[in-house]
Formats: structure tokens, C-alpha cells, sequence
């Protein structure tokens, strides 16, 4: 019970702190009316009176705390503002950008997990040094390669030489197949290498020793005995992998020109639409929070160790 | 080439003694890490080829990267353009090279501001302790609940576009990492018995920072630098390709596979040379950064 309260005080800090850090950067940094004015002005002149009408308006005349402390409480209802391109709630427009993005990253993580458990449980199964060094060559290989650049490759393979599947858009199963490998190459490849260092160190234990002595076949000692423990330090990450998959659909959807959040936040930030801008960034926090707060739900059942830890 | 790939990087860093081997001089035992290393060698030529061509572009590429010759429209890489034309008769080697220099200006920014602010940080949680340390740690959690590309992209919302701006949003986002190497690194040596004796004979606390923790603080968050150079010139090209980075006619390893894109279906150079340049330019700091990170230690 403590360990399940002490983790939501946790998640409920990184919300409010996220918050404070990016009302900080988008509302103190820069003056937000600089960019609302740059918008009204449509080559005319704009007076000073306007100008304090438009800042009423979105609440920016008042104190920098009061501003701060209105915000906030209106976050906590749920209310992330307005946008100041289309006058839409924040919420609403997030909401809306959501379901595509939700379809890619979802494919994106299942195919990661995929590439990234296929990697690394070939590459320590497999006999051949040659095969395992390739193996673990890849992962390397795949962060270091520009997102943006992987799509448009292939994209320029897949579509325009072999004319298998389309280049653009978000209509069918179809189109969702490349967003979807670009998205899940870098992610699979951090899957791969946490997965290749856990299985390591796991088929090194005690209890492998043990269980190939029995006469346990190679195949269910590494996923039945080595795999069970190995994907603990694997799942930690998964907060970090979804943050990764949706800070990579702002490229991906850019690249194959899909709507979506990540094509919203790339307007928005083009936009200087301020309030949205932070309602993504707020949202992006939320699921991090969510997903670890998940997580380390699931954490005590794979591991009962922990709950019985974290008093001490 | 298999050794570029190899991914063991942060394979422990504690140098183990030597195996027996006579000790031999800096130079012959640099000489035999290398010799070993034909990957790294590779990789410390690419980068000191992009290193020279940010700063002397023309001597690589002394045509004008911004010469348009309407005759010589996308021309497929050949003899005389290497990465091929583009769509405006631009010749695209050209362009990578002079590129250059505005990609590894911003990525240097993005670095310092980095190492800068957060090696501050790291120091002054780790130096100080207690409640400095709690809260500045807090913030630091914070930052890293953010993914560092959304992190970048409000900077660039509230900052501005620009190659300035780009960079100092890519090294604020990850200001986070290297403040935690460094606490980590401070609080080791603040343990240590020398600091402890420097203490003991009355040394001032900001001798002690500067002569003894900074300088065996560095190494690891060194390192990280190196590794964090390979990262930024991916987070710049990224946010340079959404458009976010100098305006148009300046050559941009991003902004170039950007403009090559309209063109993709007939003339894939366009985005593949440049985006080749970045893939070869991170895989050689990567690889660059390995070697620093324990492999040298290690070999002796």
C-alpha cells in the first residue's frame, strides 16, 4: 500500500513539475501576444488598445502568479486552454489528433517488441559468433540512423521502385505498415539492446546452471527460465519506449504526411501556438506517468521482491 | 566493419591491470589499440574529415554550394557530381560539404550548452548534498518524464526558429543526463580518501572542486559528451528537416533531405547522400565514443 501511494505522490509531482517547467518555458521565455499580434496583424497597424484586448482575452494581462495558479487549476479540470490559431479547447484538438497516432505508435510497439525480443533472443541463442556479433551490430546501427531518412528510404524502396505499399496518407492497413516499421527500428533496437545485457547476465545465473543440469532442453531454459527474469529490466523501460514512440511520430507523420498528434504538434510549434504546444507536452507527461505507473503495478507481481524493498 | 557495429558500449568502465605484457610507450601502444581497430579508424577519419570541411569547406568542395546550373538538373551521382544535382542543377556534394559547417556549429552549441548547464547542475546537487541536491534532482526527474524531441520542440515554440535556437533547445532537453552523470560522479569522489585529506589540511572547498573533483570528474562525463555529439546531430537534423532550422537557401544536413523529399520518387540522391552523411558521421562518433568509454582503458 505505501509502495502503490509513494508511486502515485511520484506521478502526481512529475505531472505538477512538468507543468510548472513548461508554463515556465512557453509563457516566461517569450512574450505569447508577440505571436498572437504577429497573427491579427494583417499589415495593419495595431494599437495599443487592441493589443491589451487581445491579452485579456487569453488571460495574459494578469500577474505572471496569478496566470500561473488560473492555468493550473484549470488543467487540473481538465482545461487546457484555448488555441490561439483556431480558437479550439486545447483538449478538444488533442483528443481529435489522437486516434491516428494512437494506431501507428500502437503497430509501431508491437513490431518493436518484435525486432527488438527477436534480436537479442537470436543473437544469445544462436552458437555462431558470427551470426551474434551481427546480431548485436544492429541495434547500434539503427539509433544511429536519422529517422526522417529510414521513412523516406523507404518509403523511395517500398513505394516508388517496388510499388507495394503507398507513400503518403492514412487510408487502409496499407499505409500503416511503413509509419509503422520507421517508428519501431529505433525503439526495437533500445528493446534489444536492454534485452541482450538482461539475458546475458540472466543465462550466467545459478538457477540456469540448474535447470540445464536437470536436462532442461536449451530452448525452454532460455525462454522459459532465463526470459521470465531477463524481461524485468526490459519492462522498466517501457515509460521511456512510449515516450520515444511518441516523440517519434512527430517525424514519422511528417514524413509520410499522416494526421495525427505528432503532425498537430509540428503545426502548432510552426504556429507558435502556445497553449497547444504545452497541452502536448502535458499530454506526453501524462502517458510517461500512466505507463510507469502501470508498470510498477505489474513490477511486484513478476517480482515480489520489490514491494517487500521499498519500506525498508 | 562488423567492428563499427559492435554494441557492447557501455561495457564496464573500471580498467582492468595489465595482462602480463611488458609496458610499453603511449605512442606504440596507441599505435597497436588502432592497428586492431580498423573500424575506428574509419571513424576517426570521417569525423576528421567533417571537422575540416565545416571549417574549409572549399577545400573539399570548391564550387559555390548555391550555383545553380539549369543544365545539369538532377543528374544521378556520377563522375563530376559525386552525390549527383539536384532540382535546381545544385550540385549536391557541394552542398553536404558546405552544409556542414551550420550542422556541427549547432550541434557544438547544443553540446556545450549541454555539458555546461548540466555538469552545473550535477556539481552543485553533488557537491552541496541535502536539500540542493533533493530538489535540483526532482527537476532533473522532471525533465527526463518529457521526451526530449517534445522538450525541444516547446523551446523552439517560445525561442523561435533558427539554427541558434535549434541548438540551444536540443542541448537544454538533454541537460537532464548529464546533470545525473555528474552528481553521480561528484558524489563518488566527494567519498574519496584524497578529498577527504585534502579537506583534513584545511584545503577551501572551491580549491577542492576545482583542483581534485572536477578534473577526475570529467572523464565519464566526457564521454557522455562524445555520445551526446552523436544524438545532437540526429535531434538538429531532425528538427532541421520539420523546418525549423535556417531558412532555405542555406545548405542543412536536415533541410537537404527536407528539400530532396519533393523530389524522392525520381531522384532518390537528393535525400539519400545527405541522410547517408548523418547515418556516417553518428555511426563514427558512436563509435568513437565506445572506444573512449572503457575499451582503451581496458586494453593495455
Amino acid at each position: 500500500m505505501i509502495y502503490l501511494l509513494r508511486r502515485l505522490g511520484f506521478a502526481a509531482l512529475v505531472l505538477w513539475a512538468s507543468y510548472t517547467v513548461s508554463f515556465a518555458v512557453l509563457y516566461l521565455l517569450a512574450d505569447p501576444v508577440a505571436t498572437l499580434v504577429a497573427r491579427a496583424s494583417d499589415g495593419t497597424a495595431i494599437t495599443t488598445a487592441e493589443l491589451d484586448a487581445l491579452r485579456a482575452r487569453y488571460g495574459l494581462d494578469q500577474p505572471v502568479p496569478v496566470q500561473y495558479l488560473e492555468r493550473l487549476g484549470a488543467a487540473l479540470r481538465g482545461d487546457l486552454g484555448t488555441s490561439f490559431v483556431n480558437g479550439q479547447p486545447v483538449g478538444r484538438t488533442i483528443a481529435e489528433a489522437l486516434p491516428p497516432t494512437l494506431q501507428i505508435a500502437t503497430a509501431g510497439l508491437v513490431l518493436a517488441v518484435v525486432f527488438g525480443a527477436g534480436v537479442a533472443l537470436t543473437a544469445t541463442y544462436t552458437r555462431s559468433r558470427w551470426l551474434a556479433q551481427v546480431l548485436m551490430g544492429l541495434p547500434s546501427l539503427a539509433v544511429s540512423l536519422p529517422v526522417f531518412w529510414v521513412g523516406l528510404m523507404l518509403v523511395q524502396l517500398f513505394s516508388f521502385q517496388l510499388g507495394w505499399l503507398p507513400a503518403v496518407g492514412a487510408r487502409g492497413p496499407a499505409a500503416l505498415i511503413l509509419p509503422a516499421v520507421t517508428l519501431a527500428l529505433p525503439t526495437g533496437a533500445l528493446i534489444a539492446q536492454v534485452l541482450v545485457k538482461s539475458m546475458s547476465t540472466a543465462l550466467t545465473e545459478p538457477y540456469v546452471t540448474t535447470a540445464r543440469a536437470k536436462g532442461v532442453g536449451p530452448l525452454a531454459v532460455h525462454l522459459r527460465h532465463a526470459l521470465g527474469n531477463a524481461a524485468i529490466p526490459a519492462l522498466t523501460v517501457l515509460g521511456y519506449v512510449t515516450g520515444n514512440l511518441l516523440a517519434g511520430t512527430v517525424v514519422v507523420e511528417t514524413v509520410f504526411t499522416r494526421p495525427g498528434l505528432g503532425r498537430t504538434t509540428v503545426e502548432a510549434v510552426a504556429d507558435q501556438d502556445v497553449p497547444l504546444v504545452q497541452g502536448v507536452v502535458l499530454f506526453a507527461a501524462l502517458v510517461f506517468v500512466l505507463v510507469n505507473l502501470a508498470v510498477d503495478l505489474i513490477y511486484p507481481l513478476l517480482d515480489p521482491r520489490v514491494t517487500q524493498a521499498v519500506p525498508a | 566493419m562488423t567492428d563499427l557495429l559492435d554494441p557492447r558500449t557501455a561495457a564496464d568502465p573500471t580498467p582492468t591491470p595489465s595482462s602480463g605484457r611488458p609496458p610499453t610507450t603511449g605512442r606504440a601502444r596507441l599505435g597497436r589499440f588502432l592497428r586492431r581497430r580498423p573500424g575506428l579508424v574509419v571513424s576517426i577519419l570521417v569525423i576528421v574529415f567533417v571537422l575540416v570541411s565545416a571549417v574549409f569547406p572549399a577545400l573539399f568542395a570548391p564550387g559555390d554550394p548555391t550555383l545553380a546550373v539549369p543544365r545539369q538538373r538532377s543528374l544521378p551521382p556520377g563522375p563530376g557530381h559525386w552525390f549527383g544535382t539536384d532540382y535546381l542543377g545544385r550540385d549536391v556534394w557541394t552542398r553536404v560539404v558546405h552544409g556542414t559547417s551550420l550542422s556541427l556549429q549547432a550541434t557544438l552549441i547544443a553540446v556545450a550548452v549541454a555539458l555546461v548547464v548540466g555538469g552545473l547542475i550535477g556539481l552543485l546537487a553533488g557537491f552541496v548534498g541535502g536539500w540542493v541536491d533533493e530538489v535540483l534532482m526532482r527537476v532533473v526527474d522532471v525533465l527526463l518524464a518529457i521526451p526530449p524531441i517534445l522538450l525541444a520542440l516547446a523551446l523552439i515554440a517560445a525561442l523561435g526558429f533558427g539554427t541558434t535556437n535549434v541548438a540551444i533547445a536540443v542541448g537544454v532537453a538533454s541537460v537532464a543526463q548529464f546533470a545525473r552523470v555528474m552528481r553521480a560522479e561528484t558524489m563518488r569522489i566527494r567519498g574519496t580518501v584524497y578529498v577527504e585529506a585534502a579537506r583534513a589540511v584545511g584545503t577551501r572547498w572551491w580549491v577542492t572542486l576545482g583542483r581534485h573533483v572536477l578534473p577526475n570528474a570529467a572523464g565519464p562525463v566526457l564521454v557522455l559528451a562524445v555520445l551526446e555529439f552523436g544524438l545532437a546531430i540526429l535531434a538538429v537534423s531532425s528538427l532541421s528537416f520539420l523546418g525549423y532550422g535556417a531558412p532555405p537557401p542555406a545548405p542543412e544536413w536536415g533541410s537537404l533531405v527536407s528539400e530532396g523529399r519533393n523530389y524522392l520518387a525520381t531522384a532518390w540522391w537528393m535525400c539519400a547522400m545527405p541522410g547517408l552523411t548523418i547515418a556516417a558521421t553518428v555511426l563514427s562518433v558512436n563509435r568513437v565514443s565506445k572506444a573512449l568509454d572503457g575499451e582503451w582503458g581496458r586494453d593495455r
